[in-house]
């Protein structure tokens, strides 16, 4: 099948790939450019483990074609770290132990970035409601929103 | 062995950041999925539309001519495979079974049951290929209900099957692959004593486990039949033993290294892909990675069982339990081996009972092949008898704790499977829920047309010990590489690093925990049965004190001393019998070469001193009416965890386990067509909880030490899944009046029960 060029920003970093039509943006992501951390979990939009920041908005990799990335900004969870420094959301998850297996964590983080970028002090329930795309079975999410919680408090100075 | 006491511990019962946290909260972390080699092709299955037929004939020639096609196998091309049983950590196999699942031979026996199988350049042009492979099936009557399964007439999936257990030596065909039974007493004078008896059928459906992460493999198969698999697996010791049974090479020219796993829940404690990707690597030469879509995790890898249960249980006046008799009949899928057993053996354990017979029967039909799922068997009975004694407290006007109390396990209390119990906690876990901010707060109450109520349900799980095997060596700078074969689902590496840290008197943070592949540690078996913490934590603890031992040698031969002259306290090495200043690991590290070289402990275990686990739960629901639909206001969870090595993984297990149990309660269910095909193949539709759909979890760690360990580490992954359903089943009662027998209590299941019971 014959490749597409593509010209995009990924973490900031002017990027061009060849993909296939056919090609989701996950799986450009994954096996094109190289950044892994973005997961696949079930290809459907129904899980979030593939969620990137497209243009300021929480994404489903998955659903997105990888000629759609043309002259969009994206963000993944390789993105998120300041060169040395960690994310105040990855730092407050693993403070609250708030992954288990971590195969969700990226997409639980890139999520809850979005949303702290949008909202910088959200309710628990606005929380829940943002993150309600993301699936972790191993948490039961308790700790995940802490985190989220406890991140936005430290981001406000609070 | 002793169990220390709290307050000698500096780093168990901390809660250290876990060492591979930074990678993954980074996206560095390497799962199996992530792995990538030069060469690489990619591997898809071609499954069945069918939920029994005969394969009359498979034509791969079109496939095969595909441009970027490498290599198409079916079953044909698969070694034969005797009958026999092997076992795999907790987990009987027999392996000609295992191979028929992993690629269907003469017939298919589930929707989903792998027939072949395409090595290609891309994924997508594998799943084209696919699409030219032309499969003649001959469709054969098939039977998914597991007492349709049972009965004399039924569909007969196994000609050779015959029922094992209690039936033995009938030989006629059956789908009852074992009946088992435990008893003990006198059911009759039991239940003659009892002033109320309680007798319902209860059904539950299958449930997956749900991780996140579908099943991966890469393989690659050198042209010196030399083999190396990455796999996000479990139990890479159990994969390389079934890899080598199923391709007839030996296990140990296969290495498996473990990648990082994305959850398992007892899912992936058996092989699907790698058997497959190994021998498509064998004859391409090539490596071959292989990745399941989230429908084929679905269809075709091992749920767990739905099932039926009949119980009958009696009281007398005071609540005591006189008498018990239950049948379980649970669904193995399409291949013998569900975990009826462990029903049988933990519905009753948190009570002390004189008289009781527990039957159980291990039925196959057509659906897909269970696997383990935290504390397996355990959640499905334990509705019908958790429901029953909530009734019974109800009637006899007893709190619903009250009468666990009066019945409840202890010390020298023998088990439903005979053994007595050591010390446990089940009382005090009990206790815990009774003194709970949650449950003195006054129960919810019905309003604005809501219903509320509260309901509490109670669990055990055996857990696990099994083989283990640990090193601890000591780097120059004085700091400990911590060395298992246990894959980290959810925190062990930090667990068994801070065991470590604490023999070794230094911080968490020195330690490096590792999990190594099958070449580079002593077997270890699967991570499960709430076992890692445990056993492969006790290695860890002998095997950081052998480090010691040899600490105290390198001192004495540094200071001219007897070993017996040389103390070691907090990472320091003193000298009891001259002047010589102390050294720190740090300091003495730089000698070693010159004082009898380098200081690595070792050990292997096969702990006897299991600690069982106990829960109690108590939840808060709301219920529309109208829609019947089910919501959990509060939820807390107390448990018996032994010694809690990281409290905050321990609770995230307790938090995950109750999760689980909210979703297998009120939405997950395995939904079946008419023609026998699975409908609900995806994450829409097998609807799990979401953060939207649970308030926090608040967790009670109730600490009574195992005696069986030297920290008194009890398992605590497992035993959290199991009252959940009967705890939202008893609150959804009091808040409607109406007894749910029935998993998952959905929505329409619910409006239903409400309605029927307003004559509606």
């Amino acid at each position: 099948m014959k490749k597409v060029h593509v010209q995009t920003t990924v973490n900031g970093e002017e990027t061009e790939f060849l993909c296939e039509p056919r090609q989701s943006l996950l799986e450009v992501l994954r096996d094109v450019v190289g950044y892994t951390g973005t997961k696949e979990g079930c290809l459907t939009g129904d899980c979030g483990a593939c969620s990137v920041i497209m243009d300021g908005r929480p994404t489903d990799s998955c659903l997105v074609l990888g000629v759609e990335a043309e002259g969009k900004d994206i963000t993944t969870v390789e993105g998120l770290a300041d060169g040395d420094t960690l994310h105040p959301l990855q730092k407050k998850f693993l403070e609250h132990a708030a992954l288990q297996c971590g195969i969700c964590t990226p997409g639980f983080l890139v999520t809850s970035k979005a949303l702290l970028d949008r909202n910088p002090n959200p309710t628990e329930h606005e929380i829940r409601y943002a993150l309600a795309g993301n699936l972790c079975r191993c948490t039961g999410y308790d700790k995940i929103v802490r985190a989220v919680q406890d991140a936005a408090a430290e981001m406000q100075g609070r | 062995m002793e169990a220390q006491h709290e307050h000698q511990f500096k780093v168990i019962g901390t809660r250290p950041i876990r060492h591979d946290g930074v990678d993954k909260v980074t996206g560095r972390a390497r799962y199996g999925a992530d792995i990538t080699l030069p060469g690489l092709l990619h591997g898809k299955v071609l499954r069945s539309p069918r939920p029994h037929a005969r394969i009359k004939s498979i034509e791969t020639s079109e496939a095969q001519a595909l441009p970027g096609v490498k290599a198409v196998v079916t079953g044909a091309d698969f070694p034969e495979i005797e009958p026999g049983m092997l076992q795999i950590g907790e987990n009987f196999v027999n392996p000609r079974h295992l191979a028929a699942n992993i690629m269907a031979r003469d017939k298919v026996l589930y929707d989903g049951h792998a027939v072949a199988a395409v090595a290609a350049t891309s994924p997508h042009v594998a799943e084209e290929a696919l699409k030219l492979i032309r499969v003649e099936y001959e469709p054969l009557p098939f039977v998914q209900n597991v007492l349709e399964a049972m009965r004399d007439n039924a569909v007969i999936l196994h000609p050779d099957l015959r029922t094992a257990g209690v039936d033995a030596g009938d030989d006629t065909e059956t789908n009852i692959a074992n009946h088992i039974q435990f008893s003990r007493g006198d059911l009759a004078a039991g239940f003659a004593a009892a002033e109320m008896v309680i007798e319902r059928e209860f059904d539950t459906s299958m449930v997956h486990q749900g991780y996140i992460e579908p099943h991966n493999a890469v393989a690659q198969y050198n042209q010196d039949d030399k083999a190396t698999v990455w796999v996000s697996t479990q139990g890479p010791f159990a994969v390389r033993e079934l890899c080598g049974t199923m391709l007839q090479i030996n296990p140990g020219d296969i290495k498996v290294v473990p990648a990082e796993i994305g959850g398992g829940f007892g899912g992936k404690t058996t092989v699907y892909l790698e058997p497959v990707a190994l021998l498509l690597s064998k004859l391409t030469g090539r490596p071959v990675k292989m990745v399941m879509s989230r429908s084929e995790v679905l269809r075709a890898t091992g749920p767990t069982p739905g099932s039926h249960i009949r119980a009958k249980i009696g009281v007398n006046l005071e609540g005591k339990i006189t008498a018990a008799e239950l049948q379980l009949s649970f669904e193995a899928g399409a291949f013998p081996g569900s975990p009826v057993a462990a029903g049988c053996m933990t519905v009753l354990a948190p009570y002390d009972l004189e008289n009781f017979q527990i039957d159980g029967y291990d039925v196959v039909l057509n659906k897909p092949k269970t696997c383990a799922y935290r504390a397996p068997g355990a959640t499905n009975p334990a509705l019908a008898a958790e429901t029953i004694l909530d009734e019974m407290a109800e009637r006899l006007g007893l709190d619903p704790l009250e009468i666990r109390r009066i019945n409840g396990a202890k010390e020298g209390t023998a088990q439903p499977a005979g053994p007595q119990f050591k010390r446990i906690g089940y009382l005090e876990t009990v206790e815990a829920i009774h003194n709970s901010e949650h449950y003195q707060s006054p129960p919810p109450q019905s309003a604005n047309g809501k219903l509320r109520g509260r309901g509490v349900a109670t669990g055990f799980w055996f857990n696990a010990a099994f083989q283990s095997s640990a090193t601890v060596s000591i780097n120059t700078d004085g700091s400990a590489n911590v060395v298992t074969g246990s894959p980290d689902i959810g925190g062990s590496r930090a667990s068994c690093a801070m065991i470590a840290a604490e023999v070794l008197g230094l911080r968490s943070e020195d330690m490096h925990p590792v999990v190594a592949d099958t070449e580079s540690i002593g077997h270890t078996d699967t991570t499960g049965g709430s076992r890692v913490t445990f056993a492969t934590g006790l290695a860890v603890y002998e095997a950081a004190q052998d480090a010691v031992g040899q600490l105290k040698q390198r001192a004495a031969t540094v200071w001219k001393v007897k070993p017996e002259d040389v103390t070691y306290q907090d990472g320091v090495l003193s000298c009891l019998t001259n002047g010589h200043e102390s050294l720190s690991l740090k300091e003495i590290a730089p000698k070693f070469p010159r004082a009898g070289g380098p200081v690595m402990g070792r050990a292997s275990v096969r702990p006897r001193g299991v600690g069982p686990a106990f829960a109690a739960h108590v939840v808060d629901v709301e219920i529309d009416p109208e829609t019947g639909k089910v919501d959990i206001l509060r939820y807390t969870a107390a448990q018996d965890v032994g010694k809690a090595v990281h409290p905050s993984y321990v609770e995230g297990q307790i938090q995950g386990g109750v999760a689980q149990g909210v979703g297998w309660a009120l939405n997950e269910e395995y939904f079946y067509a008419e023609d026998g095909t699975m409908r609900n193949t995806g994450f829409l539709d097998y609807r799990m909880p979401t953060c939207l759909d649970l308030p926090m979890i608040e967790t009670i760690l109730v600490e009574v030490a195992n005696p069986g360990h030297p920290i008194g580490i009890r398992g605590v992954g497992e035993v959290p899944i199991i009252p959940p359903p009967a705890a939202i089943a008893n609150a959804i009662y009091r808040a409607t009046g109406v007894r749910m027998t029935e998993l998952p209590m959905s929505p329409a299941r619910v409006a239903k029960a409400i309605l029927e019971k307003n004559g509606a």
